[in-house]
């Protein structure tokens, strides 16, 4: 019995923990096939945690908590969307400026809420008449979070929308050739904005997320580096959301195996794998024909100026 | 079929800075016609279709589409009036399918409905003889599929006016043929085509009209039956055109280059040179000739350094030089020039001035010790900049700053000031103006007399014609043939480009 638990156990915390790691890669994947790489997920993320948080405690409603860590995420990432689009700086230190300055605004503004109890925490719920499958269902639907469906769901719908319909066409054209976007009438900026925002209002909602549900307190920093296995895991993901949310999940078992394991191993080494694993993708994807298929973007990282080809 | 005009620009004036591109065109085009829009590069035949798809706008002159003033602000309102273009360097996103290229940028439904687009594609094409497969990536397609996806593009956005751009440059005879059919078919549907080109046996083979332009003027529009080859070109130039450039006998002197078995890669990992061996030697000119993409690109990247052999060898002046650095094989005594000047001939941001020490800085006079004599560098630059002509406001400009021919004459002054025994020249009079290519033919064949020999690439068989001694027909990496360039005939060299049938005359050794 004892390894079935333990089977359960890890899935579901997978889940869990996979969670605002596959919002975050989500809408980094629309950035970056737009061609904008946003180095402020981490940022974005500990401020939707914080106001996530903030916001709960105060008006005693967790959804309204989710709601504003997602305006506060979407907001942070139009200073890079207008700093990257529209001034056309480079994207790195822009990206990497969000970071710092999230990191240090939550930090400030944190100050006094910190070891406060939430009460009005997002509950779990259990889907009583799935968690009776035998196998799959306890590690699946019981005790988990609404957001943790919400999420897996979003995956599958981003995946249709950028590889089944128009917009898709339009995001993924942009990101590869914006020049032969723009002359075939595709607003490369405004896409461009777009996916930016959407990026932003997923890591908030990611953030939101550990605050208000995963665990319910705000401690500075809570974040712990999440937004840069984001950025890993867009790379392991190819790009592609499916992929992205069995990255998620694997990398949300890596995490809690990291614990799991600790009397084997050290759970430092394992914390290491996303990295270890971007790594390996990139240098997969630098050769070969995998690089077409696989690759990133063609003109990520590229401000468009137009008429400059 | 129909006399009255659809299309009539009038008065067309288009200045860019320094230059009038267009001089008061009048250029008129009717429905079920192929109109021919002959000229030299840089007589503005390109600007005026710009101005008339939307790219540019005219100072001054009307624009009339059946009848009716327009004015086109945009390509999508070009589009919108049913004016399509297809350009040289074609708009297609290499990463998307056809049918999600075709669909880029159209506001047809949110899901695009790709099999509605997929039949009205496979329509078209059957109707037209456009065949390609729709899902395919543009990537994987050849550059005449990828010419068939441009062409499918502004059918299925419902042109009346197509406007091809030098569109046989990158074809091969046999796909040239397809296309002409293609084109012929289109304006028997009614459609109007107005064909770019500087080539004049296509303006006689395919063509009902042909306007002449030269230096942003109209020379004349005359119906294709009352035009012969040398009018046209008299009419083109301006002057009566000699055809092969006046030069000495070749003396040969010793081997400078000997390609043995040579097999190299492509980017993609496939092979691109699969057995290439020929010889070159010093006071000759060997052309190499071939349609885009059948291992030019790699052969001069393996010569000079930039790619590895895979297989073979490569004797410079009598050593094994195979897959050495661009370093040693310049110091040898090779000088490239290259195919992407801006991007591998020279350094954009750098000053004329250091762009002409790019090779050579590391060694006296330029530098001394650690340090670069910026005296000696300067006046050596200014010494090239007299000698080569280079026009440009100091030696200081950054050479982005230059245009196409002087950035030219700038790599030919760097390349050439070393007493090279091998000159390997990648397409060197590409998109050049007329003074600019016969100067650096000039400089060519000069080098020839000295005694260097020059390794020629170029798609331009007019070119390899008029300046090689002897030609080599590169066709998927392997030689064709090699002919004595005084013997060979443009439809022979047609034919072996296309791969038909392999010969081999007069091998040296």
């Amino acid at each position: 019995m004892g390894w079935e638990t333990w089977l359960i156990g890890t899935i579901s915390r997978a889940l869990a923990y996979g969670t605002p790691l596959l919002l975050g890669t989500l809408g980094e994947i629309y950035a970056e096939r737009s061609g904008v790489l946003n180095l402020g997920v981490e940022g974005m993320m500990v401020m939707g945690a914080f106001s996530a948080f903030a916001t709960a405690y105060t008006t005693s409603n967790p959804w309204l908590g989710l709601l504003v860590a997602a305006a506060v995420g979407g907001a942070f990432s139009l200073v890079h969307a207008f700093v990257s689009i529209t001034l056309r700086a480079n994207q790195i230190v822009s990206g990497l400026a969000l970071t710092m300055l999230g990191l240090g605004l939550a930090g400030v503004l944190g100050r006094g809420w910190e070891g406060k109890p939430l009460a009005a925490a997002l509950p779990s719920i259990t889907v009583a008449y799935l968690a009776k499958i035998p196998g799959l269902g306890p590690s699946l639907f019981v005790e988990q979070n609404a957001l943790v469906y919400l999420a897996a769901g979003l995956a599958i719908l981003l995946w249709f929308v950028l590889y089944k319909t128009r917009i898709g066409i339009s995001i993924r054209a942009v990101g590869d050739d914006p020049a032969t976007a723009d002359a075939m009438g595709v607003n490369v900026f405004r896409t461009r904005y777009l996916c930016v925002l959407l990026g932003g209002v997923l890591a908030g909602l990611g953030g939101g997320y550990l605050s208000v549900a995963y665990r319910p307190a705000w401690t500075e920093g809570m974040t712990a580096g999440m937004g840069w296995i984001v950025i890993a895991l867009t790379i392991f993901a190819f790009w592609n959301p499916l992929l992205g949310l069995v990255g998620a999940y694997f990398f949300g078992a890596l995490y809690h195996l990291s614990y799991r394991l600790q009397p084997w191993t050290s759970p430092e080494l394992l914390k290491t794998m996303p990295y270890v694993f971007a790594i390996l993708v990139l240098a997969l994807v630098a050769r070969g024909t995998l690089k077409r298929r696989m690759s990133a973007p063609a003109a990520l990282c590229e401000p468009y100026i137009r008429g400059e080809e | 079929m129909a006399e009255s005009e659809r299309l009539e620009m009038r008065g067309i004036v288009k200045r860019f800075p320094g230059v009038v591109a267009n001089d008061g065109v009048d250029f008129t085009a009717r429905a079920g016609e192929i109109h021919a829009l002959l000229g030299e590069n840089g007589a503005g035949k390109t600007t005026l279709m710009r101005v008339l798809y939307g790219i540019y706008q005219p100072d001054e002159g009307e624009i009339f589409l059946d009848g009716r003033a327009i004015q086109v602000r945009s390509p999508a309102e070009a589009l919108a009036l049913g004016i399509g273009m297809v350009h040289q360097h074609f708009r297609l996103v290499p990463t998307l399918s056809v049918e999600e290229n075709v669909i880029l940028g159209l506001r047809e439904g949110l899901f695009g409905n790709l099999r509605r687009v997929r039949e009205r594609l496979a329509a078209i094409a059957r109707d037209y003889g456009l065949e390609v497969d729709p899902r395919a990536k543009v990537w994987e397609l050849s550059v005449g599929e990828q010419q068939r996806v441009e062409i499918l593009k502004a059918l299925y956005r419902r042109v009346q006016i197509l406007i091809m751009d030098e569109p046989t440059s990158v074809l091969t005879p046999q796909e040239v043929k397809q296309l002409f059919s293609t084109l012929r078919s289109l304006v028997e549907a009614g459609l109007t085509v107005i064909f770019i080109t500087h080539k004049l046996d296509e303006v006689l083979e395919v063509s009902d009209r042909v306007t002449v332009l030269r230096k942003g003027k109209v020379v004349a529009t005359l119906p294709t039956a009352e035009a012969d080859k040398p009018s046209l070109a008299r009419m083109m130039v301006g002057r009566e055109v000699v055809f092969r450039l006046e030069r000495g006998p070749a003396k040969l002197g010793e081997k400078l280059l000997e390609v043995r078995d040579l097999q190299a890669l492509n980017d993609r990992g496939l092979p691109a040179i699969r057995g290439l061996s020929f010889e070159l030697y010093g006071g000759e000119i060997l052309g190499v000739a071939g349609v885009a993409g059948n291992g030019q690109k790699e052969l001069v990247e393996v010569l000079t350094g930039l790619r590895k052999a895979t297989k073979g060898r490569v004797l410079l002046f009598g050593k094994d030089l195979t897959n050495r650095s661009p370093k040693e094989i310049a110091a040898a005594g090779v000088a490239h020039i290259p195919e992407e000047r801006l991007r591998r001939g020279l350094v954009p941001e750098m000053s004329v001035a250091e762009n002409l020490v790019l090779k050579s800085y590391r060694d006296p006079p330029f530098a001394r010790g650690p340090f670069l004599d910026q005296r000696v560098i300067i006046s050596h630059a200014e010494r090239a900049i007299a000698a080569y002509q280079i026009m440009t406001p100091s030696y200081n400009t950054p050479a982005k700053l230059l245009s196409g021919g002087n950035i030219q004459r700038l790599i030919l002054a760097r390349e050439l000031s070393g007493q090279p025994r091998l000159i390997i020249a990648a397409h060197p009079t590409y998109g050049l103006d007329v003074g600019a290519t016969e100067q650096i033919r000039g400089l060519l064949l000069r080098q020839r007399e000295l005694g260097a020999g020059v390794l020629l690439i170029s798609e331009d068989l007019e070119e390899i014609l008029s300046l090689s001694d002897q030609i080599l027909v590169l066709f998927a990496g392997q030689a064709m043939g090699l002919l004595e360039a005084e013997e060979a005939e443009l439809e022979e060299l047609g034919l072996l480009m296309a791969g038909a049938g392999r010969r081999r005359e007069s091998s040296k050794g």
